[in-house]
Parts: C-alpha cells; sequence; structure tokens
C-alpha cells in the first residue's frame, strides 16, 4: 500500500456538462468524491493524501470554488479532530480571501497533533513555485550565515519544499482522471519516482472501485529506482 | 544478373517507403507539431532477456532504435530531441554493467561524430546534459569533444542526459543562482547599498521575494539550452518519470507505450505524434472554452 497518495481531481466541469448541469454541481459532486476517498484512505492505511484543488493556471471557476473550499473545512473540521486527521494547505495563500486563509490556518493549528491520517490540498500550488519559495529561503538563511553556499545540497531543499509538513513527502502514486496524460504544474520534485495512473473515469465519477484499480495496478509495477531488476 | 536484379527491386522498395514516409508526415503537418521530444529510452535489458541475448546487445540495438527516432524526428522537422541515456541512479548497478555502458557510450559517441555519421547529415548539435564530472574521464573527454565538433551544427538539437537527474539539476540550478546572487549582494553591500528597500521603506519580506526568482533558477538550469519538452516518450510501458525532467515537463503530455526501446519504430512515432496533436486540439478547445 503506497503511504502517500497524490491526486489531481480533474473533471467536474465535463461531468457536470454531461448532465446538463451547472460546473457548480459538478464541483459539490467532486468534493463528495474527496470525502469518500478520505474514508477509504483511513480504512486502508494510506498516511498521506494530496490533492490538487487548483492552480494559479485555472482562476476562472475561483470564486465558487472558494466558497465550496470555505464550506467544507467548516462541515468538515468537526469530523477531522474527531477522526484524528490533520489537514494542511501548500500553496500561495496570499491570493485566498483573508477570510478563507485564517479558516485555513485555525483548521491546520486545531489539527496539527492529529496522527492518523493527514490530507495536505493543494491550493493555489504549482511544483515550480514551491521549488523557487524553497530556494528563497535558502538563499535568505545563506544571507543570514545560518547556512553556508557548500551546504546547499538535496535534503536541505526537501526541507525547505511545502511538503516538509508531512513525514512521507513523495507519493508512491499520481492518480490523475478524465484521462489528460500530464501533471499540469501539481508536484514536481516530490514525483521523480512517483508511479502514475491515468484514467479516464471523471473526478466525481471516482469511487472504491476506480481506487482499487489504481492500487492494484501499483502493486504490480516494478519499481527499480534505476538499478537492475532481482 | 538476378543479385542486379535483386537489389534494384530493393532499392525501389527503399525508395518507395521513404515516399511513403514523406507523404505521411506531410499530412502531419497540417496539424500543430511538436518542436522537442523527449525519449526515456527503457527496455533495453527486457529486450536481451526476452530474445535470450546478453545483456549488452539490448543496449546496442537499443542505440540503433534511438538513430531510428532521430530519423522520425529529423523528417518530421522537430527541433529538438533530449534522450536519457544514463541516470545517476544508474550507477548503482553492478560495476560490470556501469563499466560496460560507459565503455558502448564512448565507442557511440565516437561514432556519432564522425563526418558521414547521421549527426552531421542532420545538423545535429549536440549538448551532453548531465553532471559530467561524474563520468569516467575517457567519456567526459569524449563527449566534449563532440559537443565541440557538432558546436556549429544548426538544423537541430540533440541533447543527450548522462550522469542525469533533474533533482540534481535543480540543486545545481539554486547552488548557482544563490552563487550569483550572493556575488552582486556582496558587491551591492561593499558600496553600501544593500538592496535599498529597507531604507526606502520596504519590508523584510520584500527584500526575501527579490533575493530569488524563477527565471534565476531557470537560467541555471543543464537543459536551459532547449525549450521545454512538447512530449515525453517512455517506452516499456512505465508510467513513471524517474527522475527526468521533472521541472521542465511540468504542462508537457506524457505517452507510455508498452513497446520495448528496442522495438519501437516509425509506426509508434506515429502514434504518439497523432496522439499528441489530438490532445493538443482538446486543450485547445478547453483553454476557448475558458
Amino acid at each position: 500500500m503506497p503511504r502517500h497518495v497524490a491526486v489531481i481531481m480533474d473533471g467536474n466541469v465535463r461531468w457536470a456538462r454531461q448532465r446538463g448541469l451547472p460546473s457548480s454541481a459538478g464541483h459539490e459532486a467532486g468534493v463528495r468524491s474527496l470525502r469518500e476517498l478520505v474514508e477509504l484512505c483511513c480504512r486502508w492505511g494510506v498516511k498521506v493524501l494530496t490533492v490538487f484543488a487548483f492552480s494559479y493556471d485555472n482562476w476562472v471557476e475561483v470564486e465558487f470554488l472558494m466558497k465550496l473550499f470555505e464550506k467544507s473545512i467548516k462541515s468538515e473540521l468537526e469530523g477531522f479532530i474527531s477522526e484524528g486527521i490533520r489537514i494542511s494547505m501548500i500553496g500561495d495563500s496570499s491570493r485566498l480571501p483573508k477570510t478563507l486563509q485564517e479558516l485555513v490556518s485555525d483548521a491546520e493549528d486545531r489539527t496539527k497533533n492529529n496522527s492518523n491520517f493527514q490530507l495536505i490540498v493543494a491550493v493555489s500550488y504549482s511544483g515550480k513555485y514551491d521549488v523557487v519559495q524553497a530556494c528563497k529561503s535558502i538563499a535568505q538563511k545563506v544571507k543570514d550565515d545560518v547556512v553556508r553556499r557548500d551546504d546547499i545540497d538535496k535534503s536541505l531543499i526537501e526541507q525547505e519544499l511545502e511538503t516538509s509538513c508531512t513525514d512521507y513527502p513523495y507519493p508512491g502514486i499520481l492518480i490523475r482522471t478524465s484521462r489528460e496524460l500530464r501533471v499540469s504544474n501539481f508536484l514536481l520534485w516530490q514525483l521523480a519516482y512517483t508511479e502514475f495512473f491515468f484514467v479516464q473515469t471523471l473526478w466525481p465519477d471516482f469511487g472504491k472501485a476506480e481506487f482499487v484499480d489504481a492500487l492494484t495496478s501499483f502493486q504490480q509495477r516494478k519499481r527499480r529506482y534505476g538499478r537492475r531488476d532481482s | 544478373m538476378e543479385k542486379a536484379v535483386g537489389s534494384m527491386l530493393s532499392q525501389i522498395f527503399e525508395n518507395l517507403v521513404c515516399l511513403i514516409r514523406k507523404f505521411i508526415f506531410c499530412v502531419l503537418s497540417v496539424a500543430p507539431l511538436p518542436n522537442h521530444i523527449a525519449f526515456i529510452m527503457d527496455g533495453n535489458r527486457r529486450y536481451a532477456k526476452k530474445r535470450g541475448l546478453m545483456e549488452g546487445v539490448g543496449h546496442k540495438v537499443g542505440f540503433l532504435a534511438l538513430i531510428s527516432m532521430l530519423r522520425c524526428c529529423h523528417e518530421l522537422g522537430v527541433r529538438y530531441v533530449t534522450v536519457y541515456a544514463f541516470s545517476i541512479d544508474n550507477f548503482k548497478r553492478s560495476p560490470k554493467e556501469v563499466q560496460s555502458l560507459m565503455e558502448l557510450m564512448q565507442e557511440k559517441i565516437d561514432d556519432l561524430i564522425k563526418e558521414e555519421s547521421i549527426v552531421n547529415r542532420f545538423g545535429l548539435r549536440i549538448y551532453f546534459i548531465g553532471n559530467l564530472k561524474l563520468l569516467s574521464e575517457p567519456v567526459r573527454l569524449a563527449a566534449e569533444k563532440a559537443m565541440l565538433a557538432t558546436a556549429k551544427n544548426s538544423k537541430a538539437v540533440l541533447c543527450i542526459c548522462v550522469a542525469y537527474t533533474s533533482t540534481n539539476e535543480i540543486v545545481n540550478a539554486v547552488k548557482e543562482s544563490i552563487e550569483e546572487k550572493w556575488d552582486e549582494f556582496c558587491v551591492l553591500n561593499a558600496s553600501g547599498a544593500g538592496y535599498g528597500l529597507i531604507k526606502l521603506g520596504g519590508s523584510e519580506g520584500d527584500e526575501r521575494e527579490q533575493l530569488i526568482k524563477l527565471i534565476d533558477i531557470e537560467k541555471h538550469l543543464y537543459m536551459a539550452v532547449a525549450p521545454e519538452p512538447d512530449i515525453i516518450i517512455r517506452t516499456s510501458g512505465e508510467i513513471r518519470l524517474s527522475n527526468f525532467l521533472l521541472w521542465q515537463s511540468a504542462v508537457c503530455y506524457l505517452y507510455s507505450p508498452s513497446v520495448l526501446w528496442p522495438e519501437v519504430g516509425f509506426h509508434h512515432f506515429l502514434w504518439a505524434i497523432l496522439n499528441f496533436q489530438r490532445n493538443h486540439s482538446y486543450l485547445y478547445k478547453k483553454w476557448k472554452q475558458q
């Protein structure tokens, strides 16, 4: 079982259009899918789930998604606290409305000691932005004489990436729905050895059966990390 | 007499195949074409095992497959080709295998820069991308010689990733961009200017923002010699990047046919381009809807 599963939740709008519904209905159905996936992950021993809500490149549906995000945190927070689920957000939170920033900060604070399961929501996030902000932190530390230039290595960068909020920053599997065969600026550094699973299903239709397919595929793959087959 | 007829027929057949290929590429050119294709050449060892051959033979046949793909790219007019030849992770393999791969690489690099080779016929400029200091001396020298020998070629670019991983490339770029800014900072500090922002009423946060930007890192990447790839093709059915072009593949189309690298051919290439074009037109529609 992979310890960390990453998901690009794509297809909400297409799902809604196929049913003659407004795109908001697609996003709401998407939230239901996410809730189901969180439950399955908790039950099956996955420790971390990182989900890609949207990045810089998709501010068209922003207003509605912000409200939905706010509504979801408010309704799910007590449940997370009681079930030992930790919630974290990665991405450029400065672009979110102030009320949402405070809500997220509060949710992160209140769940930071939970250790059963961690849900990481990537909002206004891009893999390149993550590396650049890590680089900025390191540059500042070099300037402040906290770190020497010679000490800059792989593990220093890992510590400064936003995914350092978890003990398992490297997803074993990345699932992308709606058959888009690309990463779309989601995680970057962290996907070095991740197995990709692209599935035709649209996100609101992604459920237990599809998740089982993805996990089965993951378990059958031979991960060599550059070495030879045994 | 029969031999001459046979050879004539063979020539006619070859010309016909060539003509059909040209026609197919002509038709493909009606739709958007990729400017940069990257290949993860996976499956050489599995190919050798499948055919009961010695392991080294798989890599040799793999080299022929590379030439075949370079020919396809040249005929289609693809300006940039990148291949993942040897990862830093591959150094973990048995010393015997690493040694034989290094020897093969040196042999093939020397072949590539011969006057009559396709590299010169296609006008390919070669770059060796990676931490070349990790290579053995003869291979590193051969690589440097090849880069020098092809520096004047200007029709297309071939980036050969050796002793490469994307994370190593990024660490190096981060280090170099901080080094560059450090020198700038020292000069400014010495002249009493600093970044000047705090004196002007800027905050410490603003100063941090000025330290390093995306563009600073990008210009120090080994792959700064080429634009980002449009397609990454990984053969042998594995669907992962294995620390290849993580930075550059942010919005790139990933194609994973199950064919093993030594068996890759014209029709796989054609299929990859068609899929790219279909995906490209879908993305364009989606962008227009937004």
